[in-house]
């Protein structure tokens, strides 16, 4: 391709630097300690396991909290171990949701195994069958900028999914303690 | 009382408890459970692909301040095993009905393995299980189950027996 490749903390930053008061939940490995590290919020809920589950913990959020954009930031192994969600939030057509893949092609939490996406499997062409129909691959550093721009949109449900370096960035690690990231993260929401 | 009744109960008791969304993955003996939340404007039905689905989209529910329930077969909770440590480690409240299968009459011995290790499977998984075997104690056993995990943080299921949901019509 000749491109060079988007390197995963500036794909983070760069999309939830204006993320206002959006929600952000990240699934098990690299996705979390990215959002830690550039986007750290009590309005982030952080999963270190419940592999496949971050999409539909997303959806959750996302038809409770229906007037706020929830954002899912998640690998694209995790997202193929939940690929069925994208079917569920298809059908839910949640207004406010974000699924945001980094797609390294590879499973980097276990030593760097290439995933289905790096075989061949279009996950976002899965998305778009589904029928989220605001879906699409990022690989550059010009279509990162004009995303930027409508990421923060809502009224259908998106699909984005960036293909990033292999590059594993030190880790920052969040709270491993899920009942307090649920206190701390309802008591920001302010639900009871 | 016909299947409908005591299923109608169970909706009441869902309805003033607060809950406004209800996952399930189609299933025969929640019918009428399933049917009235499609047609109640004030609830999300999310139908899911597999019963896994429904654990993280509680806790989801739960973060955002929405009380939520499960409907799924026995076979089901087998579907839901790795992702139920989410409900532990956070300690969400959770409530589960599970229409049994695998017991009382079944034509179908594919549905006996899961069937026989439903409970145990549950518990070995943190959750709280009640047992139904009458209709008469099951909109009582739900209410019961939601008081017990939204008060208390836990996981609760009640397993409705195969008997009270009536013998399945086989040839037709």
């Amino acid at each position: 391709m000749g491109e060079v490749m988007l390197r995963r903390r500036q794909v983070v930053s760069e999309l939830l630097k204006d993320r206002g008061d959006a929600i952000v939940v990240t699934g098990l490995g690299s996705p979390t300690y990215d959002v830690a590290a550039v986007s750290p919020s009590q309005r982030n809920y952080y999963l270190w396991g419940a592999m496949g589950g971050a999409v539909m913990t997303g959806l959750g959020i996302a038809l409770a909290q229906t007037d706020t954009h929830v954002i899912v930031v998640t690998g694209d192994g995790e997202a193929l171990m939940g690929m069925g969600a994208l079917a569920t939030v298809a059908t839910q057509k949640p207004a406010n949701l974000t699924i945001l893949i980094l797609d390294n092609e590879h499973y980097g939490e276990t030593g760097m195994q290439k995933s289905h996406v790096g075989m061949g499997v279009d996950l976002c062409g899965v998305a778009l069958a589904c029928g989220i129909q605001n879906a699409c691959t990022i690989r550059t550093e010009d279509e990162l900028k004009a995303l930027c721009k409508t990421f923060h949109d809502t009224g259908e449900p998106k699909y984005v999914q960036v293909k990033i370096d292999l590059e594993s960035p030190p880790r920052v690690m969040p709270t491993r303690d899920a009942v307090e990231n649920k206190i701390t993260f309802r008591a920001a929401l302010g639900v009871t | 009382m016909s299947n409908c009744d005591w299923q109608q109960q169970v909706y009441d008791v869902i309805i003033s408890s607060g809950i406004r969304l209800v996952g399930y993955v189609p299933d025969a003996g929640h019918t009428a459970l399933i049917n009235n939340a499609k047609n109640d404007g004030e609830v999300c039905d999310v139908v899911m692909t597999t019963e896994e689905e429904g654990i993280p989209l509680c806790a989801g529910a739960w973060l955002g301040g929405m009380r939520s329930i499960l409907l799924m077969q026995s076979s089901g909770v087998g579907n839901c095993v790795n992702m139920l440590s989410l409900q532990q480690i956070g300690r969400f409240p959770m409530v589960i009905l599970v229409t049994m299968r695998g017991e009382y009459a079944e034509f179908n011995p594919w549905q006996i393995p899961m069937g026989s290790t439903t409970q145990q499977v549950l518990e070995l998984c943190g959750f709280k299980v009640e047992r139904v075997e009458q209709e008469a104690e099951v909109a009582e056993t739900v209410q019961a189950a939601i008081d017990f995990a939204y008060n208390s943080d836990v996981g609760v299921a009640v397993l409705i027996s195969q008997k009270l949901i009536g013998r399945k019509e086989w040839v037709k």
